[in-house]
């Protein structure tokens, strides 16, 4: 705690770095898999593949992909971009899936009533399936968040981690404080940021956040949606 | 006027959903597809607003061949009720209801004036108008899943078995509610279910499929429980056919007795009977109950008007302690009384006439 | 840089003795394998509890995500400067990584059983170990294994790491070749673990097929 406060200027600067190393990626992320989802969410063949390359891609553990990406790329290996391309990579993959899913989640009825009253496809895309999957989507941004900036520490091995030169340097010197002072901001910053998501989140999603006040007949939703399981949602360290 | 010319449906694996219709569905008419699951009812309807192409035969809506419109200009103009409602969970009551103004180009703040006087046309409160889909009752949702249908006011109303997910009880209000509604606006109908009660109490006309969509009969209800053209119609109708079956007899012609003067009590005593009832009538003017002054009070019965059919009047009868039921004139004067004697000649006519 | 790897990989020097690829494979696997028991000693009896009897449901929902953030390289260096180089500092930050998504797996599975399955095993008189052997567990296998399979596979990624505080395990390649600028071996590295990574992969999802047969009757 000391060393925190005693470096503070050093560590608010590497805090920005590593916010902007997670935050990046998590936005690239959202953007890709709802444009992939809402594109290909009813193209079974081109979903499969989607499918797969995301569930390949997810198992690659994310040192091995930092440094394979400059031999791919062309970048060189201690480049930012490398990092942030992995990690839009882990992001995109685990949220393409959300999408998928949440959009399979809205009930037949609803799309078939969208249709009835006279919806062009693109536009019930975007006015009815879009809004109806933000609920799960925001849950997976949670999750991509958090894991961005576990996995940003990773980076410090290859010189680019923001806080995770904080591990790189401390375990250098010897300094469990400096190390401790790393974990410490890396929880603040993570938990921050999955508030910040969820209230945002309540925010566009009203309609899921009110109490219900009659017998509900027609919702669905798992009943521990706050709890994500499974190979489908663990982000991959390291 | 809803034109089916030799209209087929297969499916790939050689499922026949609809086998050759023809049916003619006249302008502000309601008309009911009915039959079992696999008859090929919906399919059928959802051709009408292209929601299902047909593989041979052609839909026309006033001569017009559908599948000329564009899909989505066509349904625009074609209200559309869902079984589960089919409400946008992401939208409040009003603006599910003014759904399709929003399609039709109107700004938020017309399309939500229009929602509100849709919503007041189906009987819902307008303080329901800002909650979300999910904290509606069933029987709530399903009305406001009407409104949206209607708001719009298109000239025709395609029904997916709307009221089979509510309880008995919201479904019978809501088959009221559609009656009331159709009484004033005048749309033209297409409905379908499963229920053939619900098909006889609603439809100007009703169709009925078979398995296979192999159309058996296309009449007014009263043909349909009195004729039923094929085997498959009548065990169709068989429950109760009779007794429903004075559902489509009036009235006219019941020789009644008149009720004398109440007492200061305002109790009617009805010596004739001989069995010790007097009648109360509640404030309502709509209901009675019979009482025998010491210690029998009945619920409330209904007191009948000239327009109930004779199956009405007999059920009242039936269901009086005192084996009379009270009869209102066309000004609503409370001035006669019948029994079981009274009604005979009017059934035995009825039994000629069905058999 | 990829004939480099290529080069590597050709070599019979490098595939015998206790740094051939072998040796790292069969290291990797250990401390993965330590790894994952431990967690599924810690979480598999906590998950059963919190989804069987609800108690502690709202810290562990609302503390689920942020244990994601748990940094393993922080962790790892931290108590390696605190305890001395060995086995237990990676193992312990493996652990910390598995247990979340082995107890998010059991709980969920657990909790997610239908109500009505319960209170009929109940009303015909089972007890509640009973209930949480017989119906319970077997109901949650699906979401079980998922969640051993997440683990599983982020601990396999993870302990890559080991090699940054001088253990061996495929990592080796990666930092080896990092301080020796030996991209090649780095590739090398890199490789070995995705395929790992992949293959387990497969053969888990092959095992939870094979495991809960009524999965293939729902699944798309």
């Amino acid at each position: 705690m000391n060393w925190l406060l005693a470096n503070f200027p050093q560590t608010w600067e590497l805090t920005t770095a590593h916010l902007y190393l997670s935050l990046v990626p998590t936005v690239i992320g959202v953007v890709l898999a709802l444009g992939l989802g809402l594109i290909f969410g009813n193209r079974p063949r081109s979903r499969a593949v989607i499918t797969s390359i995301a569930s390949a891609v997810f198992t690659i553990p994310s040192l091995a992909l930092f440094v394979v990406i400059p031999s791919l790329i062309g970048t060189q290996i201690l480049d930012p971009l490398n990092v942030l391309i992995a990690l839009s990579l882990y992001s995109s993959s685990l949220l393409v899936r959300t999408v998928f899913d949440a959009l399979d989640a809205v009930a037949p009825e609803v799309l078939s009533a969208a249709e009835a009253l006279g919806y062009s496809p693109a536009r019930r895309r975007v006015f009815v399936d879009l809004p109806l999957a933000l609920g799960p989507l925001a849950a997976g941004t949670r999750v991509a968040a958090v894991t961005n900036v576990s996995l940003v520490s990773v980076g410090a091995v290859i010189g680019v981690g923001g806080l995770g030169q904080l591990f790189v340097s401390g375990y250098q010197r010897n300094y469990p404080d400096q190390i401790l002072a790393g974990i410490i901001m890396i929880l603040i910053l993570a938990l921050i940021l999955d508030r910040l998501i969820a209230v945002g989140a309540r925010l566009a999603t009203p309609w899921l956040h009110q109490g219900a006040t009659a017998k509900s007949s027609t919702n669905n939703a798992p009943r521990n949606p706050s709890i994500s399981t499974g190979a489908n949602t663990e982000g991959v360290s390291s | 006027m809803i034109t089916f010319e030799s209209v087929s449906k297969s499916y790939p694996g050689g499922t026949r959903a609809v086998d050759e219709l023809n049916l003619e569905i006249a302008t502000g008419s309601f008309t009911v597809l009915v039959g079992p699951s696999g008859c090929g009812k919906t399919t059928s309807m959802r051709m009408i607003n292209r929601m299902v192409t047909p593989s041979s035969g052609r839909v026309l809506i006033d001569g017009q061949d559908v599948s000329g419109i564009r899909a989505v200009t066509l349904r625009l103009g074609i209200g559309y009720v869902l079984q589960n409602a089919g409400l946008f969970p992401h939208r409040t009551v009003l603006d599910n209801v003014g759904t399709v103004q929003r399609l039709l180009g109107l700004n938020k703040a017309q399309a939500r004036a229009k929602a509100y006087e849709a919503l007041e046309r189906v009987g819902l409160d307008a303080s329901l108008a800002l909650r979300y889909p999910a904290q509606l009752s069933g029987g709530q949702q399903q009305r406001v899943g009407v409104a949206r249908a209607l708001a719009a006011d298109p000239p025709i109303l395609l029904m997916d078995e709307p009221f089979s997910a509510v309880d008995p009880i919201v479904r019978l209000e809501l088959q009221q509610e559609v009656q009331r509604l159709q009484a004033e606006i005048k749309k033209t109908i297409v409905m379908v279910t499963h229920d053939i009660d619900e098909a006889l109490t609603l439809g100007d006309k009703i169709a009925v499929l078979a398995p296979g969509g192999v159309l058996q009969q296309y009449a007014d209800p009263l043909s349909i429980l009195t004729r039923p053209a094929t085997n498959f119609v009548s065990s169709l109708v068989s429950k109760d056919r009779g007794f429903r079956a004075l559902s489509f007899e009036s009235l006219t012609g019941l020789s009644t007795t008149e009720l004398p003067a109440p007492d200061t009590a305002g109790r009617i005593h009805l010596p004739t009977l001989g069995n010790g009832f007097s009648a109360e009538i509640n404030h309502d003017a709509a209901t009675v109950c019979w009482s025998d002054g010491v210690t029998v009070r009945s619920a409330p019965q209904p007191i009948i008007r000239p327009g109930d059919s004779l199956r009405t009047g007999l059920d009242a009868v039936l269901a009086s302690p005192s084996s009379a039921a009270l009869l209102a004139d066309h000004d609503g004067n409370i001035g006669s009384y019948f029994t079981l004697a009274d009604l005979q000649p009017l059934l035995s006519k009825a039994t000629r006439v069905s058999s | 840089m990829i004939n480099d790897m290529l080069s590597y990989l050709g070599d019979a020097a490098n595939w015998t003795g206790t740094a051939g690829i072998p040796a790292r494979l069969g290291e990797h696997l250990w401390y993965s394998f330590l790894a994952v028991l431990a967690a599924s000693i810690i979480a598999v009896p906590l998950g059963v509890f919190i989804g069987h009897t609800g108690v502690g449901k709202v810290i562990l929902v609302s503390a689920s995500n942020v244990l994601r953030a748990l940094p393993s390289l922080g962790i790892m260096t931290l108590l390696v400067l605190l305890m001395g180089v060995g086995l237990l500092p990676p193992v312990i930050a493996l652990v910390l990584i598995a247990v979340p998504p082995i107890l998010a797996g059991v709980y969920a599975g657990v909790a997610n059983v239908e109500p009505a399955v319960v209170d009929a095993a109940r009303a015909i008189g089972m007890k509640d170990s009973r209930i949480i052997l017989q119906v319970e567990l077997p109901l949650a296998l699906p979401l079980i294994l998922g969640g051993l399979r997440g683990a599983i596979l982020q601990v396999i990624a993870t302990a890559t790491i080991a090699a940054y505080v001088n253990l061996g395990g495929l990592g080796r390649y990666i930092f080896d070749g990092l301080a020796l600028y030996d991209y090649g071996q780095v590739l090398v590295g890199a490789v070995l673990v995705t395929a790992l990574a992949l293959v387990l992969d497969g053969l888990l999802a092959l095992l939870a097929r094979v495991l809960s047969p009524d999965r293939r009757l729902v699944s798309r």
